[in-house]
């Protein structure tokens, strides 16, 4: 089965010098839930932000296999991202701020419309389309940002510790949300967390970095059913698998630095 | 007071009076000063010529409204013209800036030199080599007007919070979509606090023109009027038409000040309204 997206060989260097990422090599297959695991400064984000298109690459390739391609031979991935902050135009409503995506590709108001009502009802934040981002809570501001990154249907959703900053348990409830979300519009999704629990919680696949440079030292698979609820979190399969990614972190974080 | 006043409904209390005393405080140092000016003139026999009273300058405000009233007008004319067109310079000017780092770093340098020149200096200057005395006036009151909507705008369009701008990047957007939906309302907040400056500055700016222009002629401000009524030693005059420039500063800043609470009271932190 051919990978919907394929990183192969990529470096990425900064324009100060620093080795972000090395010899990278990544194939994220159709429907997968991969998480990208890591400590702080070990290029995950890096790597999310160079699949989105953000910032270039220095050497090696990034295919998409799957993608229709423009004129020019442009691969034209359909992707949606979603930032550490929820990132809403402030002087917008909910649902302008969701419209942006569609109205930057030239949907009209109108058409946009019900596109726009279902992703939010999909988030669980219909009724609130005529407010203010600073009247919304921290876990509904992100609903908002995930629905707008929901909007233009696209297969890959990428997500760069979407939920850091929130409580532990809004933070659950919006896992779950991204779960059936991934679910029901058979996405693939590249979610960059430093939290192992949430990595199990969420994943079938676990690729864990370490830094510097920024470089894959495991890729761990989760074997356990869909759809996973508070009974998985307390099962001693979910532990077992929370300790076999500890110990890869663990390793990860006292691998020795490889020479410049 | 009663005992049992709740923390509350004394809290609710003192707000009531403050907001009271917001303006009566003002009011009632405003009137005491008038009235100890009035009694000083009146005791002491101060001939107007040296200090009117200001019963007089009222009277003379009344009586000469016929020959205020126009240069109010012309005053007022060539100040909203000057903002009109410094806006316009200035946001055209800021989009140009955000759209290429080249000319905002050959152009910017020389804006800087527009506004720390003194006007006052360089106005006999433009008189003499702009033909048109009413347009040179414009371009005096614009220098000092720009600047301030210039490099509040220049700075809110580089504001935009830097992942929306890489969201814009991701799906494809246009320089004019990111431009159009975001940088400009970004760059809102810091343009209106622009605006309000230059409100005033482009008073200042007509009323130094109109000074620096001296010459009356139709279209002769108040600050023709002043010179005028100084050459004859009519100083209520000089004082009347000193309060006309003040109350039109004081309306265009309050006019400003509520144009920037009703376009940005739904969003911006500055218009919010703070339950605590």
């Amino acid at each position: 089965m051919r990978p919907v997206v394929e990183l192969s060989g990529v470096d990425k260097v900064f324009s100060n010098g620093t080795t972000a990422v090395r010899g990278l090599n990544l194939a994220v297959q159709a429907g997968e839930f991969v998480s990208l695991l890591g400590p702080s400064g070990c290029g995950k984000s890096t790597v999310l932000r160079m699949i989105a298109g953000l910032g270039g690459i220095t050497r090696g390739t990034i295919g998409w296999p799957q993608a229709s391609h423009d004129a020019t031979g442009q691969p034209l991935p359909q992707l949606g991202f979603v930032f550490q902050e929820p990132t809403l135009m402030p002087w917008a409503t909910v649902f302008d701020n969701v419209y942006l995506p569609l109205r930057l590709k030239g949907v009209s108001r109108r058409d946009a419309g019900p596109v726009i009502t279902g992703v939010l009802a999909q988030v669980g934040l219909s009724g609130f389309e005529k407010s203010y981002p600073r009247a919304l809570s921290g876990g509904m501001k992100m609903r908002v940002s995930i629905a707008r990154a929901l909007a233009t249907s696209p297969s890959l959703l990428l997500m760069d510790e979407p939920f850091a900053a929130l409580d532990e348990i809004t933070r659950l409830k919006l896992n779950n949300d991204v779960l059936d979300v991934w679910a029901e519009r058979a996405l693939t999704v590249i979610f960059v967390t430093h939290s192992v629990y949430e990595s199990v919680y969420l994943s079938n696949r676990i690729v864990v970095m370490a830094a510097p440079p920024g470089r894959v030292v495991a890729d761990i698979r989760i074997d356990a059913p869909y759809p996973r609820d508070e009974a998985f979190r307390t099962s001693a399969l979910y532990n077992d698998y929370c300790r076999t990614v500890s110990a890869a972190l663990a390793d990860a974080m006292s691998a020795p630095p490889l020479a410049a | 007071m009663s005992a049992a006043e709740r923390p509350e409904d004394r809290e609710e209390r003192l707000n009531r009076i403050f907001r009271v005393l917001r303006f009566v405080l003002p009011l009632a140092i405003g009137a005491v000063l008038l009235f100890a000016w009035e009694y000083v003139v009146r005791a002491k026999d101060i001939p107007p010529y040296i200090l009117p009273g200001p019963v007089l300058i009222w009277k003379t405000l009344i009586n000469d409204w016929t020959s205020l009233y126009p240069s109010l007008v012309n005053t007022l004319r060539l100040t909203v013209s000057a903002l009109a067109v410094a806006i316009v310079g200035g946001v055209v000017l800021a989009v140009l800036f955000a759209q290429s780092k080249l000319i905002e770093l050959s152009l910017f340098p020389y804006a800087v030199i527009l506004q720390v020149t003194p006007i006052v200096a360089v106005a006999p200057l433009i008189l003499i080599y702009v033909d048109d005395t009413s347009i040179a006036l414009l371009v005096c009151a614009w220098i000092v007007a720009f600047f301030p909507i210039l490099s509040n705008t220049t700075l809110g369009l580089n504001s935009a919070d830097h992942n929306l701008v890489n969201l814009f990047q991701l799906y494809g957007a246009t320089r004019w979509q990111t431009l159009r939906f975001l940088r400009l309302p970004a760059a809102m907040p810091y343009f209106l606090g622009g605006l309000r400056i230059a409100g005033g500055l482009a008073l200042i700016g007509a009323v130094v023109a109109e000074f620096a222009a001296g010459a009356g002629g139709t279209a002769s401000g108040l600050a023709y009027r002043i010179l005028e009524a100084g050459y004859r030693l009519n100083i209520p005059r000089m004082f009347a038409a000193l309060i006309l420039i003040s109350l039109a500063g004081i309306v265009i800043f309050a006019f400003f000040t509520l144009v920037t609470h009703l376009a940005l009271r739904r969003w911006h932190e500055s218009a919010m309204k703070r339950e605590n």
